[in-house]
């Protein structure tokens, strides 16, 4: 047992990495679906979109060859329209809702139709939206990620001119960095994050991080200095590396953040990953099914979702757990860690209290408890994915009101010091980028109105 | 089992379905095909004098993603040889003697030319004649089709020529572009032809290349208005009948009804309307010859399950159910009902009531679902939610009558009953 990398040749990555939903091929292959849309009144599936998508207008426009029309009735409302396609669990958002799922039929594939517009847009570069002209007005941005661009692209287009302060070398945040690999490339991420600032308007100055006491050869920029270059400052952080499992052994080599192990994955190419040959993933999110569906796609030979509470519980959706179920991952429900243990320093078992579910809780919920039994697991790697830690230190430093972490917002998506708006994971503590994209729009709102209370966008 | 053979003016075949004089009637080769596939008959594409077809031919109007709904074609009548012609279809029936055959004409607008047209097609055995009195296109300019059809008295002069001549049944193909069809229809019916057709292709365009910007079909950069034809005018072709059937002169004379007929509902409702027998074209040319295998079945089927033994116990029966609208019902009135069980909450039916326009339909929002209940007091009964929803039976339209006794628009005016407030 061992962990290495270049386990798979350049084929096999390719192939075990490729594109989950793949788009219509023909034209007529969208008609056929598009036309099964009823058009529907103040449609389900919109009110399901957290962006409200005009969906049964998109759809329509598709069948009336009016495929401009259909990417800007998307982009309107969703300037990530074209990676939201792509990565959205619809199955509890736009789709879940069709109507047709209360015929017992298949629902409309909205996001298939979507990347049918959306596609076509970018890879015309066709420009449907023109900036106001400018009215002189900064506004700072942190953070290239969806909450960010998705502010950006709003204030732009009311002639706001923004620049967006990123630690990384690229844009898109988690769209570029944590989505499963199989659900975007990088260079798609690449491509939308210029599409977006193709407008004008929007400068991305990257390798520059929001803090203090950053490591040497980070550029390092403070709040009260973008407070005072610019009328107002949006922070759009995200959340960081996965949480602490505090159990013993942990820091034991072949324990890794799940995080970190998309990071490398998404950042650095297949080969030069390193997978173990027995995984245990520790947790059943998005995050944690992507670990354990992408380890095992790098070519761990036996992959375990460990997860504290029953399938009732689980935090995925079905079609997420099915998709680590077809890649041939084990699961086991009502357990817990307890202890990693090691060879020479190395990961080798991996020790799990048996738990069972105790009384509902105040919300319902019912809780794990321990039943005092174990049982252990041989594994030489072990990928934590037990939810996401807020920037906690970073917030407190520059006296932002948070909750552990999580940064707090009012009902104008301001935080406690004046001028300083923000959204999306940082606040929510980890939601999808379709929510993001809606904080964004939220928050160019928000700033606009403290801008400039007269002149609001209808 | 039903018997749904049919006897048209004494020509007999093993079911009501022909095909109309068009492409798939044109030569020994299809009509041979059409026969093995079942087809009841055949009126042979329209012969006479010599003509040249341009191309392109054929345009459409496609529906929603459905190709075709609507066909158009600027086609002439037959372009190959007569000679070749007679012989192919004494051939047919030599081949084929159970079935009818039929042969279309359309000759030069003198006595002379259509008495020998006439006796050269009886010469080939062939049980019927069909005058072409409709093709919109082309021959109208030489003063033939359509605009004998459209004019009564050449159309009688020309049936008399005709009906001197024939010792076969002849029918009169009518033409729909004309504001009515009965004044032909009589004056071919007292000519002394002894059946009528309808309906031949409607004048149209059918749309416009929105690149070129020259409509379809496109013959080098010019098109022409062509003949309508296929699903969509069916209803068109439905009303026509209907008046062909009530009038007194011309429901003296069997009835081939023709016009979007694809299915053996069409049939059915075509014969239930007067027709004795239906002709098809657009479908057979859509879908090939095959499709007459479902119409033989389903409509022996449909026949089974109410009880008609024969065609001739249902032609005709709904003639009587088409009144004037001075004679409906004031008092009958429906009022729509949704079961909250079947609905799926698309909306559809709210949006049309609300802007088309009675406002008889209530939101109480939800998310993502909302409800959606009839206003009783408020529903005028037009059926219009109904016929929006998607789901089969969902709306329901129950009958609350406003008054016992019937009462028809001349008696309310008599009575000087109120009219709508608002
Ligand atoms: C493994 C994983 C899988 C996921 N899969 C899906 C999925 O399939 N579908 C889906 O819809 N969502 C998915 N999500 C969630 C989604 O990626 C996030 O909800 C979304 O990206 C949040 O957008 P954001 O802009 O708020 O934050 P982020 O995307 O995290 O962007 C924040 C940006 O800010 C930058 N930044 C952070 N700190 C600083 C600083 N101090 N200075 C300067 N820049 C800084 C970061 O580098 C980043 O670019 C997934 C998340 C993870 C972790
Ligand atoms: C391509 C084409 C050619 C036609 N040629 C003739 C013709 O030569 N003679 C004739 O009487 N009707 C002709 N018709 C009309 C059809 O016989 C028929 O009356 C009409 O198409 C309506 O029937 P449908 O809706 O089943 O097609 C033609 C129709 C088409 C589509
Ligand atoms: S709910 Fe389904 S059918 Fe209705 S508009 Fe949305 S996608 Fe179309
Ligand atoms: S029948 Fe007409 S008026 Fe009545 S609810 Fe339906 S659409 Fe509205
Ligand atoms: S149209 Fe039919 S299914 Fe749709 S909301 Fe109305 S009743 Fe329900």
């Amino acid at each position: 047992m061992a962990i290495t990398n270049n386990r798979l040749s350049k084929d096999q990555y390719e192939q075990n990495f490729s594109d989950i939903h793949p788009p219509f091929e023909t034209h007529n292959a969208a008609l056929v679906e598009a036309n099964r849309c009823l058009f529907c009144y103040d449609a389900p599936c919109t009110k399901s979109c957290p962006t409200g998508i005009n969906v049964p207008k998109f759809i329509k426009q598709i069948t009336t060859d009016n495929i401009k029309g259909s990417a800007h009735t998307i982009f309107v409302s969703n300037i990530m329209g074209a990676g939201c396609s792509k990565v959205c669990p619809v199955e509890k958002l736009c789709e879940g809702a069709c109507v047709y799922n209360l015929m017992e039929e298949e629902a409309i594939p909205i996001a298939k139709l979507q990347r049918y517009s959306t596609e076509k847009a970018m890879q015309n570069n066709w420009q449907l939206f023109q900036r106001k002209p400018s009215t002189g007005k900064k506004v700072a941005i942190v953070g290239a990620g969806p909450a960010g661009l998705s502010c950006a692209h709003v204030l732009s287009r009311e002639g706001i001119d923004v620049t967006i302060y990123e630690k990384e070398s690229k844009g898109g945040g988690l769209m570029t960095y944590g989505i499963a690999a199989y659900k975007v490339t990088p260079q798609f991420c690449e491509d939308e994050v210029n599409y977006i600032t193709s407008i004008g308007g929007i400068e991305i100055k990257y390798n520059q991080e929001l803090g203090k006491n950053l490591p040497a050869g980070r550029q390092g920029i403070s709040l009260t200095d973008l407070q005072k270059n610019y009328d107002a400052v949006y922070l759009g952080i995200g959340v960081g590396v996965a949480r602490q499992l505090d159990i013993p052994g942990e820091e034991l080599e072949g324990v890794v953040d799940a995080i970190s192990f998309i990071y490398d994955l998404r950042a650095k190419g297949y080969p030069v990953v390193p997978v173990g040959d027995k995984v245990a993933v520790i947790g059943m999110g998005m995050t944690a099914i992507d670990a354990a569906t992408q380890a095992k796609r790098l070519g761990a030979k036996e992959v375990t979702l460990v997860y504290r509470r029953t399938e009732k519980e689980k935090p995925c959706t079905q079609v997420e757990l099915d998709i680590a179920k077809l890649d041939g991952c084990e699961i086991i429900w009502l357990a817990a860690p307890k202890e990693v243990r090691g060879d020479n320093g190395k990961v080798s078992q991996l020790i799990c209290s048996i738990m069972k579910l105790g009384e509902p809780d105040a919300s319902g919920r019912r809780s794990p408890v321990d039943t005092g039994e174990t049982f252990s697991l041989d594994v030489d790697m072990v990928i934590k994915a037990a939810g996401q830690v807020p920037f906690e230190e970073l917030v407190n430093s520059s006296q932002i009101k948070n909750s552990k972490g999580k940064i707090v917002i009012d009902n104008n998506c301001a935080t406690n010091i004046k001028g300083v708006f923000a959204g999306g994971d940082a606040v929510n503590g980890g939601k999808e980028v379709v929510d993001a994209v809606q904080a964004g729009k939220d928050g160019a709102k928000a700033i606009m109105e403290y801008l400039n209370p007269q002149t609001l966008p209808k | 089992m039903a018997d749904i053979s049919a006897n048209f003016l004494g020509i007999k075949s093993p079911n009501p379905f022909w095909l109309a004089s068009a492409p798939p009637t044109d030569k020994k080769y299809n009509v041979l095909r059409a026969f093995e596939a079942g087809w009841g008959g055949v009126v042979w594409k329209t012969l006479g004098s010599q003509v040249k077809n341009v191309s392109s031919r054929y345009s459409a109007v496609d529906f929603n993603g459905t190709r075709a709904m609507g066909f158009n074609n600027i086609e002439l009548i037959s372009d190959r040889p007569l000679d070749i012609n007679l012989k192919e279809i004494a051939e047919c029936i030599r081949l084929f003697p159970d079935r009818a055959m039929i042969v279309s004409l359309m000759a030069d607008n003198d006595k002379k030319s259509w008495h020998e047209l006439i006796k050269k097609v009886e010469d080939t055995g062939a049980h019927g004649l069909e005058l072409n009195f409709g093709c919109p296109h082309g021959m109208t300019e030489r003063g033939m089709g359509a605009a004998v059809g459209q004019d009564p008295e050449i159309a009688c002069m020309v049936v008399e020529w005709v009906m001197e001549a024939a010792t076969i049944p002849v029918i009169t193909k009518l033409t729909p572009n004309v504001h009515s069809v009965v004044p032909t229809g009589k004056s071919v019916v007292k000519a002394g032809t002894n059946a009528l057709s309808l309906i031949n292709t409607i004048q149209s365009v059918t749309g416009i290349d929105l690149d070129t910007l020259v409509p379809n079909p496109n013959v080098g950069g010019k098109s022409v208005f062509g003949g309508y034809c296929g699903p969509a005018v069916k209803p068109i072709a439905l009303k026509m009948l209907t008046t062909i059937a009530q009038d007194d002169t011309t429901n003296k004379v069997p009835i081939s009804g023709i016009g979007g007929i694809s299915t053996w509902k069409d049939a059915v409702e075509f014969m239930l309307l007067g027709a004795s027998n239906v002709q098809v074209c657009t479908a057979a040319m859509k879908y090939g010859f095959r499709i007459i295998e479902d119409m033989c079945e389903g409509m022996s089927n449909w026949m089974d399950e109410k009880g008609f033994a024969t065609i001739n116990d249902f032609i005709g029966k709904s003639v009587p159910t088409i009144t004037h609208w001075e004679d409906l019902d004031i008092n009958f009135h429906v009022i729509a009902k949704i079961n909250q069980d079947k609905c799926i909450h698309c909306g559809l039916c709210y949006i049309a009531c609300e802007d088309g326009s009675h406002q008889s339909i209530n939101l109480a929002y939800g998310k993502p679902y909302n409800t959606y209940t009839v206003k009783e007091q408020e529903c005028v009964g037009c059926n219009l939610c109904k016929i929006v929803c998607p789901v089969d039976d969902c709306i329901t339209m129950e009958v609350h009558r406003k008054g016992d006794e019937y009462l028809n628009w001349k008696e309310f005016q008599r009575r000087g009953l109120p009219l709508n407030d608002h």
